[in-house]
């Protein structure tokens, strides 16, 4: 099947040259849950935000291509590349109180969208906005379309936010941390609750997390990040059983699990890291950066 | 006994329910904590959000004034100690904290930091005690030079240790300490608080959300939900058969990093 979205050889730079992501290649298909992990500064979050047209403005992409539904994002003209970003994708983000406006009601934060930009009528909007929140399980919609965000946990607002996500059908949407604000309990919920939506309505899913416990619970595949380059690229199930990359090893056995009592943890070892170092600056050589 | 907590009461006021005129509600955050802490024992506080673990971690070093029910640390009762009073004591239980960026002022050098509690408590020769406690977290001595800012995260939370075992405590209480480190960096500061434990005798108040790391370092845990413990264990019978309805949740609802584990 031909992949939903698919991104060719990435290169994205600071202004001043400085690689962000290097080379990264990936493919979602329909349907298709793809994780994309990695620690802080891999730059899995820049990814998600270079596909929305969201990167921020000190950064530029250098080269590349970004497909999406059969077109190079790239090449289209700005308004063009913005409208068709708006009608197919989403992204479901990490902090549910900063993503919502804290001074509006939660019925026009998630009707916003569907009536300015894609021309709904007002009442339809609100009609399939009350539909969402009780497909997301939220008790007595149309008392939280009333609520402000702060009259709600954290659990309930990252529910409102998937809503929203999935309002208008979407055929990609990128999650960027959706649990990591929240407790384990809760956390168990919205994942089920993510993962049955993106099964219901068939939607090419891009994960970012850092937490290898929920990648492997979520995801059918995976990129590991390393200094913005892709370093290993699996099959969920073929990842934790051999990971190929040392880095990817080193990071999974560097994940605690409570069912492993005694084993002590193992820092990713320094030989490690300079070897992937040395994989990195190979790459920028090559590229010429 | 480093610590007997006996009923321990505390409560906020709710300002969200705060009446024009009068005063505000109270909400109940503890509700009755009692537990003995053996010195060098290493204990493990765990619950969800809102469940009352920093607010009793702060209780317990005295950082909050309980409502109710008495907190001895070694014998001594410091439940309604006034500061005067307390800071003799104050350098005997320390704390380290969850986010280090925050923790750590911005505008002194990691020497200075480090330094500051030893002067405040009228050691002297306070930079080459500092300089020692760099040594005992493994950070190399000319980053006493150096801004929090120029350090990585992991290597920040092993100044915020530095800063605490410079005091030479009995106790230690680490709030969170890892949950914002990367894997990598997890491991290590782990380890390395490990290794601290045993080497200088701590006592050691260990809160996480995180089970996981929480069966790694902790012989003895105690779960806390809706501000009352729910579960008292050794670490082991926990993880084997837990008792409370409470602690069984939380336990199936931890990811494990393997696709075969039943979760959904």
């Amino acid at each position: 099947m031909k992949p939903y979205l698919s991104i060719r050889n990435l290169c994205v730079t600071l202004k001043h040259g400085a690689p962000i992501l290097r080379s990264v290649t990936l493919d979602v298909s329909a349907g298709q849950v793809h994780g994309l992990v990695g620690e802080s500064g891999a730059g899995k979050s820049m990814i998600g935000k270079a596909v929305l047209g969201t990167l921020p403005r000190a950064l530029h992409i250098r080269s590349g291509e970004i497909w999406l539904d059969g077109v190079d994002l790239l090449t289209l003209p700005l308004q063009e590349r913005r409208k068709r970003i708006g009608a197919t994708a989403a992204l479901i983000p990490q902090d549910p109180l900063t993503a919502l406006n804290p001074s509006r009601r939660i019925g026009p934060q998630i009707t916003k969208r569907l009536v300015d930009i894609l021309g709904w009528h007002k009442n339809a909007a609100e009609d399939r906005a009350l539909d969402l929140l009780a497909e997301v399980h939220i008790p007595d919609p149309s008392r939280v379309m009333r609520s402000y965000p702060h009259e709600l946990s954290g659990g309930m607002r990252q529910r409102i936010l998937i809503a929203s996500a999935f309002a208008a059908e979407p055929k990609l949407i990128i999650a960027d941390e959706p649990t990591t604000a929240l407790d384990v309990t809760v956390q168990k919920q919205i994942l089920r609750l993510i993962a049955d939506m993106q099964a219901r309505h068939g939607t090419a899913l891009l994960f970012v997390t850092h937490d290898l416990g929920v990648v492997s619970k979520v995801c059918d595949t995976l990129s590991v990040l390393y200094a913005g380059k892709v370093v290993e690229d699996a099959r969920m199930q073929r990842f934790f059983m051999r990971p190929v990359h040392p880095y990817s090893a080193a990071l999974l056995a560097a994940t605690p699990t409570y069912t492993n009592p005694t084993g002590s943890l193992k820092p990713v070892p320094a030989t490690v890291i300079e070897d992937v170092e040395t994989e990195v600056q190979q790459h920028d050589m090559r590229a010429g950066l | 006994m480093m610590y007997q907590v006996k009923d321990l009461r505390l409560s906020f006021p709710d300002m969200a329910h705060k009446p024009l005129f009068g005063a505000a509600p109270r909400i109940e955050v503890l509700k009755g904590i009692g537990f003995d802490l053996p010195k060098g024992a290493v204990l493990g506080i765990v619950g969800g959000s809102g469940s009352g673990k920093s607010t009793l971690g702060r209780a317990m070093l005295r950082l909050l004034e309980p409502d109710s029910g008495q907190i001895l640390f070694d014998g001594h009762d410091i439940t309604h100690r006034s500061e005067d009073d307390l800071r003799g004591m104050r350098r005997r239980f320390q704390m380290i904290f969850q986010d280090p960026m925050s923790s750590l002022n911005p505008r002194r050098r990691v020497g200075g930091i480090i330094a500051g509690p030893l002067r405040l408590h009228g050691f002297d020769d306070t930079a080459a005690k500092a300089a020692e406690a760099l040594d005992m977290v493994g950070l190399p001595r000319r980053f006493a030079e150096r801004f929090p800012h120029e350090l990585s995260g992991g290597q920040r939370q092993r100044v915020g240790i530095a800063r605490a075992i410079a005091l030479r405590p009995d106790f230690i209480l680490a709030d969170e300490i890892v949950s914002g480190l990367d894997v990598s960096s997890q491991a290590q500061v782990l380890n390395l608080l490990e290794e601290l434990v045993k080497e200088l005798g701590l006592t050691l108040g260990f809160i996480s959300h995180d089970l996981s790391v929480i069966r790694r370092l902790c012989d003895r845990i105690l779960v806390l939900h809706h501000g009352e413990i729910v579960e008292d264990s050794q670490t082991a019978a926990l993880f084997d058969a837990p008792k409370a309805d409470y602690t069984r949740e939380l336990l199936d609802a931890i990811p494990l990093p393997d696709p075969h584990q039943p979760w959904f």
